[in-house]
């Protein structure tokens, strides 16, 4: 195998003085033709300026290479000196012999370009095609990317398609020119599990059909086991440890990894789940009945209404005091849209949602997935922990006071954190003052939205932690919404999967997540990245999700279920 | 006050703001009279002479000294930039909170309104109340505020949108919180960096506006002076006594260039986009 | 936070096209009509009976039966809502009243003087487009450094210079310079005698045109700046697109998005602002023909002439949102 890529002790900076800011210090990797390197941190390890690095498009975003060498080889055994090229050779070198695909898919291609023009550029720069040459190869390219009418879908522009077609939009461009080296940057970040899973599987094939090595960029170290052939892991803008996969995950050295490889949660099939739960006869404290939400779909200038989206369509479930019952399921599932309407933020436009008066008047609270967002930047800590109190009637006294600094030690903070604003904190800290917020008027249930999604991994076990002893130590219900399995894993005792509106298997974690009886519980935990499963075959499939815009009046047909086990329910499927 | 300091970092906020210190201190001074001569005393003898130690911008067709008119025109023009600018920001600040947070009928209501005061080009909508009313200083200054109104509506509205759907606002419903609470302590609050951005470019603005009206005759009334009377009265001795036109020019310009230049340096400093990128 | 997988709509669907511009096209007539309102209703707080205003102290000489004809003839004897539904109706069939000062309908006189503010305020609008978008577009690409720099302390002197001292000042210059003093007075035709109307009016439009390309200046480098930091531009460079591609191709139609709503916003200060500089340049254009009609109160003339300004202000308006929906497809098609 040859050597096409051969980075030694790269340095990257920034700003005025790069070489005193430098955000990468000193990393080094070979990587040979065909084979896929991931490179695995999370963030501010320097993961990504490393990759923008090899074709050196940090220059554009403020960065410099400060030291080090980046030599890419030719079949012909030439060797290019990326680090001195000048640009006019790097722009032939871009595209044509290294292509990239980004995290963001909505952002990352030009919303007033069609995306067949944008696709047809690609082929201009790289093959020199115009015209109708051009506009074959990239229907061409939307087919070999398993975009179906491709002939139709290059008039479109960006902003009409989904996240996975977009960014299938853009794999397509960059195999304009069968690049010899793919720089994958988070590629699948942005996007559900199962279309992460597509995606993944339409790179794992293409990678094979064309013999192109990949830089994979993941801070997800589950993801990488499937793909990977070496592995380097990265934190503080140093390699703490590398090389091959199998090695590093089985064997791991270094601290740092060994913690990475722990922290991640382990999806292990429903063999994990907590023991301890409440008594299935225990009278629940939030029942939910035939919960249906709709959106009203207007066309033309006066408001017409045409249709609804069906977001929650027929949901019944209950809640127990002190148990977590968890709501999976990805985008457009209508979980969240749930968690909304039981919280009075969204109206429901029919069914009966009942929550018994607990300790307070108020007794389902909220938290929600961003930190920087659920937390008002101008008020200091004090204020914002006191506002639910207000809310309620109660004074900003000493006894107030006192229950804030209470709360405030539980969730791992100092009473110093009161006079400080948000800005001050990390996202692990702000979402634990937004825990601390939700238990001020002492609730019964709490609604987790997504609250661990947007923390690294490290500091999301330990959030979850906190959350498992706060509900033993008052005696919490959580309802639980997430789209990762293996968090849910760690935190339910019950689970309920949405699709499309609707609650497909609902039951005994073990149950649900050991032996999943419905069709897209299958499919969501097939897939599910897992370190066990090294390179494995993912499956090129291409199912959308149904839409959910109905004509005004419809009716979804009566709910059929069946019985799999001891609290165990599945909805029967209409045969295709 | 950390703000200050971080305006005061910046290039063009030390100049903007030092310019505009420098001009308060003159309308200050020039309000109170403290003025080299009186602005309203004619020297019949020294009439049109040019700059000299005695006077220092020279004296006009009356012999009025130019230096001391312009500390009392300064002073004319920024009482009715900053008091137009006042009565604008808060009306419309109302209204587009209000069209934001009722949405809807109220806000299409609102804001169809401010899109008639908006259809009139601002000059007109000015001499039209001007011409209701009467010229004078207070014509101006209601003049001018209602002009400038639906502009701080607008650029209210939007970011109230912005902020009325973000998660603090959604976790305050959840507690119960009251509207007024909301508004004041959610909106209101993360509202102050827009809006101390435009109130400065405002004040660059009706200044201006107020210039052009008194330069046709209908904002501030002679013999009072003001920096657009002055300059269309230099009109006619352009060729003779060009230093009636040149210092009036100049400092108009400076007095809505040293707004311009802080406002912008508050525009970078205040830039959503680099606020909230935490740790 | 993943996006729905919900499948789009196809790009000629007419649909979503309709609905922006018909409710675009139903709102105008609205505001239209508050204008409308606003106007005459404006007009009417006038202090001053319209009929001393007219006719000054002779008016006092009227006996009463002249009076109440001359009031029954202007139709100022009606109650004023009947004069609002009058006048309205009247605006339909295009007959804006009988101006008190010249005594010919209003609409002739305000259109014998349209043509030349219009001509003003869009060679301004061409000067100020074709100096400041370049000038705006080369800062950008040479952010930071002198040339950079340079761009924009001329943008923001400009900016901070009312057009009246520009025009002043370019007065004073020539006067002193070349001892020559532009043409004032009549307006020669740009049909009649195109040398001799365009070196009237090349002062006054480069007066009004810097003040604005200043803006556009500002507002192009910003808005360029903003868009070559995007992440489509890194797309584009990461195909290989070189530095001329990411600016024509890629950056600028997106940065002009922001520059074609600021002109129409400023189109209209152009046909206000025109009021002062047609005053400095003595030019007999609607700005001085408004100025004129209000000192004299002549009601139908300030009516009629504000009205027809703030049409065609209303009419520029709806053509720049009808451009911003032709540059931004995710307006033109709406989506998600």
């Amino acid at each position: 195998m040859s050597t096409l890529l051969s980075v030694r002790d790269l340095r990257v900076g920034f700003g005025r003085a790069p070489e005193d800011n430098e955000v990468v210090k000193g990393v080094s990797f070979e990587l040979a033709a065909g084979k896929t390197l991931a490179i695995v941190g999370e963030s501010g390890s320097g993961k990504s300026v490393t990759a923008l690095s090899v074709n050196r498009l940090v220059d554009f975003g403020g960065g410099r290479i400060t030291g080090g060498s980046i030599a890419l080889y030719r079949p012909d055994g030439t060797a290019v000196d990326i680090t001195a090229a000048d640009e006019p050779a790097l722009q032939r070198i871009r595209g044509r012999e290294i292509g990239m695909i980004f995290q963001e898919p909505m952002t990352s291609l030009n919303p007033v370009h069609t995306v067949g023009a944008q696709i047809e550029e690609a082929f201009r720069l790289n093959r020199g095609l115009v015209g109708a040459a051009a506009t074959r190869a990239a229907r061409d390219a939307l087919e070999r990317v398993r975009i179906p009418d491709a002939a139709q879908r290059l008039k479109y522009y960006p902003h009409q398609l989904s996240g996975g077609m977009r960014q299938r939009v853009m794999i397509a461009m960059v195999l304009a020119s069968n690049p010899r080296l793919l720089i994958a940057d988070e590629p699948t970040t942005a996007l559900d599990v199962t279309v992460q899973a597509q995606i993944m599987a339409l790179l794992a094939e293409l990678r094979q059909e064309l013999d192109m090595a990949m830089i994979f960029i993941t801070h997800d170290i589950g993801l990488v086991a499937g793909i990977a052939d070496d592995i380097m892991v990265m934190q503080h803008g140093v390699a703490v440890e590398q090389g091959a996969l199998d090695a590093v995950l089985d064997d791991p050295r270094h601290d740092y990894t060994r913690h990475l490889l722990q922290a991640v949660p382990h999806f292990n099939a429903g063999s994990a789940v907590r023991s301890d739960g409440t008594a299935r006869n225990a009278a629940p404290i939030v029942t939910v009945d035939n919960l249906a939400v709709r959106f009203p779909v207007t066309r033309g200038p006066f408001r017409r209404k045409t249709g609804a989206v069906h977001a929650v369509d027929g949901v019944d479930f209950d809640l127990r005091p002190g148990e977590t019952l968890a709501i999976v399921g990805e985008s457009g599932s209508g979980k969240s849209t749930t968690a909304r309407a039981i919280l009075g933020l969204v109206k429901a436009t029919r069914g009966r949602i009942e929550a018994k008066a607990g300790r307070s008047g108020r007794p389902v609270q909220m938290v929600f997935q961003d930190p920087y967002a659920s937390l008002n930047p101008r008020l200091d800590v004090e204020a914002l922990l006191a506002e639910p109190a207000i809310a309620a009637g109660q004074r900003l006294d000493a006894t107030l006071r006192a229950r804030m600094v209470f709360l405030l030690e539980r969730v791992g903070l100092t009473r110093e954190a009161l006079p400080r604003y948000p800005h001050q904190f990390s996202g692990g800290q702000r979402q634990r003052l937004c825990i601390a917020r939700a238990l001020m008027l002492n609730p019964d249930v709490v609604v987790l939205d997504e609250a661990v999604s947007a923390l690294d991994v490290s500091v999301q076990a330990r959030v979850l932690d906190l959350l498992i002893d706060l509900q033993r130590e008052f005696g919490l219900a959580y309802l639980f919404i997430s789209h990762d399995m293996a968090v849910v894993e760690r935190i339910a005792h019950r689970v309920a999967v949405m699709y499309a509106g609707q609650i497909v298997e609902i039951g005994q974690a073990a149950a649900v997540l050991g032996a999943p009886q419905h069709s897209y519980t299958r499919r969501l935990i097939a897939a599910v990245p897992a370190i066990e499963r090294r390179r494995q075959h993912f499956t090129v499939d291409v199912t959308q999700v149904p839409s959910l815009v109905r004509p005004l009046g419809f009716e979804p047909p009566a709910a059929k279920w069946r019985e799999a086990g001891e609290d165990h329910r599945v909805r029967v499927e209409e045969s295709a | 006050m950390d703000l200050l300091k971080v305006v005061l970092r910046h290039p063009s906020g030390r100049i903007g703001a030092a310019i505009i210190l420098i001009f308060l201190v003159l309308a200050g001074l020039g309000a109170v009279g403290l003025t080299p001569h009186d602005p309203l005393k004619q020297f019949v003898v020294d009439r049109l002479k040019p700059p000299s130690l005695t006077y220092w911008f020279g004296t006009d067709l009356l012999g009025r000294d130019t230096f001391s008119r312009l500390m009392l025109g300064i002073s004319e023009s920024f009482i009715v930039a900053f008091a137009s600018v006042a009565v604008a920001a808060t009306a419309g600040t109302i209204i587009g909170l209000f069209a934001a947070w009722w949405g809807h009928l109220w806000d299409g209501v609102l804001m169809r309104t401010m899109d008639v005061l908006l259809a009139f080009p601002a000059i007109l909508l000015a001499l039209l109340i001007v011409a209701i009313e009467g010229a004078g200083m207070v014509t101006s200054i209601v003049a001018i505020g209602i002009v400038y109104t639906p502009i701080f509506a607008r650029v209210v509205r939007a970011p109230a949108l912005a902020i009325k759907g973000r998660e603090f606002v959604e976790a305050a419903r959840t507690f119960g919180s009251s509207q007024g609470y909301i508004l004041t302590r959610h909106l209101l609050l993360n509202l102050v960096a827009p809006l101390t951005v435009q109130i400065t470019l405002a004040l660059a603005w009706a200044l201006l506006t107020e210039s052009g009206l008194s330069f046709l005759g209908l904002g501030t009334q002679p013999p009072a002076p003001s920096l657009g009377v002055m300059l269309a009265e230099s009109k006619s001795m352009m060729t003779r006594a060009p230093w009636l036109m040149i210092f009036p020019g100049l400092t108009i310009m400076l007095a809505i260039l040293g707004f311009n230049l802080l406002g912008d340096a508050l525009r970078d400093i205040l830039d959503p986009r680099t606020q909230g990128r935490g740790a | 936070m993943p996006v729905t997988a919900i499948y789009g709509r196809p790009a000629n669907s007419r649909a979503a096209d309709m609905n922006y511009l018909t409710q675009r096209l139903l709102t105008f007539p609205l505001v239209l009509l508050g204008v409308s309102l606003l106007v005459f209703f404006a007009i009417r707080l006038v202090p001053g009976d319209a009929i001393i205003a007219m006719l000054g102290t002779e008016a006092g000489l009227l006996t009463d039966a002249q009076r109440a004809s001359l009031e029954a003839y202007f139709g100022l004897d009606q109650p004023i809502i009947v004069q609002y539904g009058r006048w309205l109706a009247g605006l339909f069939e295009g007959n804006l009243g009988i101006s008190v000062t010249y005594g010919k309908p209003v609409l002739e006189v305000i259109l014998a003087r349209f043509p030349l503010t219009l001509e003003l305020s869009l060679l301004s609008m061409l000067i100020s487009l074709a100096v400041g978008i370049p000038a705006g577009v080369f800062a950008a690409t040479r952010a930071d450094r002198p040339s950079d720099l340079l761009v924009r302390l001329f943008a923001m002197l400009g900016q901070s210079t009312p057009s009246f001292v520009v025009g002043l000042v370019l007065i004073y210059f020539l006067s002193v310079t070349f001892r020559m003093l532009p043409a004032m007075g009549s307006f020669t035709p740009l049909f009649e005698d195109p040398i001799g109307n365009l070196s009237q009016m090349l002062l006054p439009s480069i007066t009004l045109g810097l003040s604005f390309a200043a803006a556009v200046t500002r507002i192009s480098r910003s808005a360029m700046l903003d868009v070559l930091s995007d992440d489509y531009v890194r797309t584009a460079r990461s195909k290989g697109a070189s530095q001329r591609d990411v600016v024509w191709k890629h950056a600028l139609p997106n940065a002009l998005i922001p520059v074609v709503t600021l002109s129409g916003v400023e189109f209209g200060y152009l046909l206000g602002g025109a009021v002062i500089v047609e005053q400095i340049f003595a030019l007999p254009g609607l700005g001085r023909l408004t100025l004129d009609a209000i000192s004299q109160r002549d009601y139908p003339l300030v009516q009629g002439a504000v009205l027809f300004i703030a049409f065609n202000f209303l009419v520029v308006n709806l053509l720049v949102d009808l451009a911003y929906a032709a540059l931004d497809p995710r307006i033109r098609l709406g989506g998600k």
